[in-house]
């Protein structure tokens, strides 16, 4: 087959075809307009204002590395005076993040970044691989992503930064559009197609510049600048490789490349019909359904830094599993929470079928968690209440809590406080 | 650079074959025996006596230099796996005719996954 020449500058040889349009570039053309369209989306949105400080999580990983080195970029082209700060989350798994913390380590010296890492055993008295040898591997993911979102925040606080920037690319919000959309989740829906991310359980503001690349442009822009990045799966989270939104949407790409960004701009639109008590747009609708400040689900399994990916569609598939069997849950609530049968008839938690409606959306003021003193709807943030669980060598409850972010807490609240645990 | 002699060689092998570059990243090296690059000798013709393309090559790699089982995490439906780009000699492709793209004396092929976490 005859060359190829660029579209644009009708010279090169074409050797990217885009997604979106079929568009036959060069590789300097495809890296200016891949620049340039983030560049647009920056300003289209107002994300950055001249002097703010700005922390990149970064994980190492493609999305992250390349939102990195494009925020560089632009912030030098188009003189935004930003101060960018890379910040990373070590959640002490041995094998795995080390590994990809070197990555990050180098990315500091490349772009001249300083590099803030945060630790779970830090923070939590608990590396994840402690956590997987207390609780097992089902189910750690929910510890890691409701970590990983308190960890973030921290660290941009122990910075003084407000502004989170995250790599979440089209393929991860379509991901998570159709994942919401399949299961109904109106709230989430509204709120998973937001490019900023603001709302009153987190005083750090948290936005997605990449939010319009495709994955593959994102590869592919890292491999034609040779970027440094690091790609392993989470030694924790095979399955996450799997997911099937994932799968539908890469194939769907094959059929059609634009279906991507057509999910995401439905997903748009889709958000704008979501009445306002269910929480789409307003504010204060945000604020209630925001409670354990983790709209993105948890974005644990290695992905970057709260990135929707695989894992988000582990924890849903988890869901659907256990909606299904929703009353064998409440049996193994019941077997479980008491370490054996001595409190039998005594400390039996009566069963409470979890009722799906009428969902009624708690008014809840945002305070300050009563342990730890971070935000929280909550006498109780959520990271304290599982580190309870862990702390008090309880396994089961992980299920409860990871399942039924939005409405299961109080719940789960009130279990607990029905319960005497012996010591040990 | 890293490059190792491949194990699946001509010795048993009167057909001719073509020596081409085949490289794996953003985390399929690892379903190839954790190695990025591999030198391989493709024959030129696959069983049929067609001059070996993609979709053969595709088909050698995983009967020859696949180790690992989880085939369906290379290729699905016959093909490469949806997610994984093709770049021929850089080039993504889609450019080149994919499965149908003829390969030419010390080309080189890159498979690169999207798939995995960042």
């Amino acid at each position: 087959m005859a060359p190829t020449p660029c579209a644009l500058c009708h010279t090169s040889r074409a050797l990217i075809i885009r997604p979106k349009n079929h568009q036959k570039l060069c590789k300097t053309c495809f890296v200016t307009i891949f620049e340039t369209e983030i560049h647009n989306t920056i300003t289209a949105n107002s994300l950055f204002h001249r002097g703010e400080r700005i922390a990149i999580g970064a994980s190492g990983g493609k999305d992250s590395t390349v939102l990195a080195s494009v925020l560089k970029t632009l912030d030098e082209r188009h003189d935004y005076g930003l101060d960018l700060v890379l910040l990373s989350i070590d959640e002490g798994i041995k094998g795995y993040r080390d590994d990809s913390l070197e990555t990050v380590k180098r990315n500091a010296l490349q772009y001249e970044m300083p590099l803030e890492i945060v630790g779970y055993d830090e923070l939590y008295g608990w590396t994840m691989d402690q956590v997987v040898e207390q609780i097992g591997k089902k189910g750690n993911c929910t510890y890691c992503g409701v970590f990983r979102r308190q960890a973030l925040d921290r660290g941009a606080a122990r910075l003084g930064i407000k502004h989170v920037v995250t790599g979440h690319n089209a393929d991860d919000i379509a991901e998570t559009l159709m994942m919401n959309l399949l299961r109904g989740d109106l709230p989430r829906l509204a709120r998973a197609t937001g490019i900023v991310t603001d709302s009153t359980a987190s005083e750090i503001k948290r936005s997605k510049p990449l939010k319009y690349a495709y994955e593959k442009e994102i590869v592919l822009y890292a491999h034609h600048k040779g970027l440094d990045y690091f790609t392993t799966e989470c030694i924790y989270s095979p399955e996450a490789f799997r997911g099937s939104a994932r799968t539908l949407i890469k194939n769907l790409e094959r059929i059609r490349p634009s279906a991507i960004l057509d999910v995401v701009r439905s997903g748009e639109d889709m958000a704008k019909l979501v009445p306002e008590g269910v929480g789409g747009g307003s504010k204060r609708a945000k604020d209630v359904v925001v409670i354990d400040g983790e709209e993105e689900g948890p974005g644990g399994c290695g992905s970057a830094n709260g990135r929707a990916s695989g894992g988000e569609m582990a924890a849903m598939e988890q869901k659907l599993r256990d909606d299904e069997k929703a009353q064998e849950n409440e049996v193994e609530i019941t077997v479980s929470t008491l370490n054996g049968q001595r409190h039998e008839g005594t400390n039996t938690v009566p069963k409470q079928p979890r009722t799906k409606a009428p969902r009624t959306m708690p008014k809840q003021q945002m305070g300050n968690c009563s342990r730890c003193g971070y935000l929280s709807s909550q006498a109780i943030c959520k990271a304290c209440m599982l580190l309870e669980g862990l702390n008090k060598n309880r396994p089961k409850m992980q299920i409860q809590v990871g399942v039924d972010e939005e409405d299961n807490s109080p719940t789960l609240t009130r279990r607990m406080e029905g319960l005497t645990i012996p010591p040990g | 650079m890293d490059i190792t002699p491949c194990r699946f060689g001509t010795s048993d092998q009167s057909l001719e074959t073509i020596p081409i570059a085949v490289e794996f990243s953003g985390g399929l090296e690892l379903l190839f025996s954790n190695q990025r690059k591999h030198q391989i000798s493709l024959p030129t013709k696959d069983e049929d006596g067609q001059t070996a393309n993609v979709a053969f090559l595709v088909q050698y790699l995983c009967q020859h230099l696949m180790k690992d089982r989880r085939k369906e995490l290379f290729v699905m439906g016959g093909t490469v796996r949806p997610g994984i780009l093709v770049l021929i000699n850089d080039a993504d492709w889609e450019l080149e005719g994919e499965n149908s793209y003829e390969l030419q004396n010390g080309d080189n092929v890159l498979f690169v996954s999207t798939l995995h976490g960042g």
